[in-house]
């Protein structure tokens, strides 16, 4: 390209290059740190089996609260000489279903829900931004545990609850990036150019949408295994013996002073997963719009 | 330049959009009567909202309805007898881009940002024709080429924010005549540009206008600009046309005090006079209209009848040329301005 433009053209280019690559740079790095540690973790719980040969519900009576890096405990052991280490593993795949299984639907379901009724206006809109509201208005944790204690404590359950409740917050997000892309001239410009609605609709609004939910996505799935975490240390969610880890966290706040690992490990679980899809939201963030 | 009352392409007759506001409703567009002729230029020229835009976007179906509405007729040569004011959503659809095409003022809102340049004219091409992929593509080289973009296989790779203003506006104008229209509505395509870029880029229409036999309706505050460009030329005041005449006609012999005090307030590089002309007082809130000529508050040469009685537009002087006020015979005449009226700091 710079046969074309001569030396001048070079510098400029090199530099415009330059500035945008240093953005996206960065971006890609802390993607990629988010993504080493999400997957380190993914993998991790899958692989379970091949990890440990330790089963995560495996009671033995004669080797209780043992401490961390005791021999074939890792982490040691909880109260029943259950592994804590084959515990979080295995736990894990609760949790990490919860961050993604909870978060996808509502996210697409809202995105929908949000474009639609940006898009549409009138009626439509004012309807559905006041049952968004109406959502809204309740404290969203106490909403939760309503439903699920309605509903019954189970895993399934309380993604009924965070599927009925979360989808609010990406319809929201959705519809206000819609009615701003929809003041956009490129819009109508679309419009004048004589595309369908569907055609505007998708190409021109979504693209433009999509990267704010993708980023509130993440940090929203987050925000969901701590939810899934929480109820479950309220007995709401995933029941005893599993080892979800706000399970763990629960069974060990007992021995807090006398055993801290039982609840520790489990927490720092929670946080590297958060961590993880942080740093991805972030680096998202910085590659998704770069011309910001 | 053929005979406009021939066969008008566009026939805009008795145009009324009002708009719901908070405030009340606003009379945007009032009762306005227009042609374009086979590849004529027709100007709409006036100050900011006195209407052209809110014009060129009825005509073009895009206001939002609610809050506006429309009344009268809008009519395409191409498109037969059928009242563009009254067509459905679907209809209109079909009838943008194919029959009319609009050039927007500002290019660098009117690109999508998250979309490879070569890929929205690419998709401007196949909006109203089904085409193979490569034949897309061909055709957006062309288009390209057509509106002078250098290097197009390159360029169509690049997002808009590498593009500059002027390239950008080429990028909307090959889009726009993609799908061949009949009729162009440029809403003021050179404002935002500077006067270098904004010379090319007309030219660039003029050109394309001429090759393509497209008509085309100017929109622009510009008188500059408009005399350069166009056949005719309406001049609006508060949502209304005041003047209507061929170019040469209204830039040598305005009728209506509102034109001619445009015309006055053009600085003149020959003046030994340290100040600019302008023209006393604000255009009228187009909310609650006060009867009589909507100009009478701010015209030198109003009478009382002025104030309460608004006329039709009279015919003025030779040919097709009409003006809306009850004075358009002494206008002409300097002794009929008061000295002081026009001259202020």
């Amino acid at each position: 390209m710079s046969v074309v433009l001569g030396p001048s053209g070079t510098l400029l280019e090199s530099l415009e290059s330059r500035s945008r690559t240093s953005r996206l740079g960065r971006g890609r790095i802390t993607l990629a740190v988010g993504i080493l540690i999400l997957g380190t973790m993914i993998v991790a719980s899958l692989a379970a089996p091949l990890i440990t040969s330790a089963k995560p519900d495996a009671i033995d009576p004669l080797h209780p609260l043992l401490h961390p890096l005791s021999p074939g405990h890792p982490l040691g052991t909880d109260s029943f000489g259950r592994d804590i280490f084959s515990r979080i593993l295995y736990g894990g795949r609760i949790d990490l279903l919860i961050a993604f299984g909870a978060t996808s639907v509502t996210a697409v379901v809202g995105t929908v829900i949000g474009l639609s009724s940006g898009y549409a206006g009138g009626w439509v809109d004012t309807v559905i931004m006041r049952i968004v509201d109406l959502f809204f208005a309740f404290p969203f944790f106490v909403l939760v545990i309503a439903i699920v204690a309605m509903l019954g404590p189970s895993v399934f359950n309380m993604f009924v609850a965070i599927w009925l409740t979360s989808w609010i917050s990406y319809a929201r997000i959705s519809r206000g990036h819609t009615l701003g892309a929809k003041r956009q001239e490129y819009t109508l410009a679309a419009r004048a150019l004589g595309y369908t609605n569907r055609r505007v609709v998708l190409r021109h609004i979504l693209p433009n949408v999509i990267s704010y939910v993708i980023i509130f996505a993440m940090v929203d799935a987050v925000g969901n295994i701590v939810l899934g975490s929480s109820l479950g240390f309220l007995g709401l969610g995933a029941q005893p013996p599993s080892s979800e880890w706000g399970v763990m966290i629960s069974d060990g706040q007992n021995y807090l002073l006398t055993a801290w690992w039982l609840s520790t490990f489990p927490g720092i679980a929670i946080i590297l997963v958060g961590v993880g899809f942080s740093l991805i939201g972030d680096g998202l963030a910085d590659i998704l719009r770069p011309g910001d | 330049m053929t005979d406009p009352v021939a066969a008008p392409v566009l026939e805009v007759r008795d145009l009324h959009t009002y708009i719901a506001t908070g405030a009340g409703v606003v009379r945007a567009v009032d009762g306005v009567s227009f042609t374009v002729g086979e590849r004529e230029i027709v100007g709409l020229v006036g100050e900011s909202g006195c209407g052209k835009s809110v014009t060129c976007r009825t005509i073009a179906g895009l206001m939002a309805s609610p809050p506006a509405r429309s009344t009268g007729s809008v009519r395409l040569a191409s498109y037969g007898d059928r009242n563009l004011l009254d067509l459905s959503a679907a209809d209109l659809q079909r009838l943008r881009g194919a029959h009319l095409s609009m050039v927007f003022q500002d290019p660098m809102s009117a690109l999508n940002p998250m979309m490879r340049v070569g890929a929205q004219i690419e998709e401007a091409v196949g909006a109203h024709e089904k085409l193979s992929g490569r034949a897309r593509r061909t055709r957006a080289i062309e288009l390209m080429e057509r509106v002078g973009i250098p290097v197009p296989e390159r360029r169509m790779r690049d997002y808009p924010h590498q593009f500059s203003g002027g390239m950008r506006q080429r990028v909307l104008i090959a889009m726009a005549i993609a799908g061949r229209p009949k009729l162009l509505l440029a809403d003021e395509p050179t404002t935002a540009l500077d006067v270098l870029i904004q010379d090319q880029i007309l030219s660039l229409l003029l050109e394309l206008q001429r090759d393509f036999g497209m008509s085309m309706i100017l929109v622009s505050h510009d008188l500059g600009v408009i005399g350069e460009m166009c056949d005719r030329v309406a001049v609006m005041y508060a949502g209304e046309i005041v003047e209507l005449a061929d170019t040469a006609t209204l830039l040598e012999e305005p009728r209506h005090p509102y034109t001619i005090s445009l015309l006055r307030s053009l600085p003149d590089v020959n003046s030994q006079s340290r100040y600019l002309r302008s023209i006393g007082g604000a255009p009228p809130a187009l909310v609650d209209v006060p009867p009589g000529c909507r100009f009478a508050p701010r015209c030198p040469l109003a009478l009382d009848q002025c104030r309460e009685w608004e006329t039709e537009l009279l015919q003025a002087g030779a040919g097709a040329h009409t003006a809306r006020c009850w004075r358009h015979e002494e206008t002409r005449r300097e002794d009929a301005w008061p000295e002081q009226s026009y001259e202020s700091a």
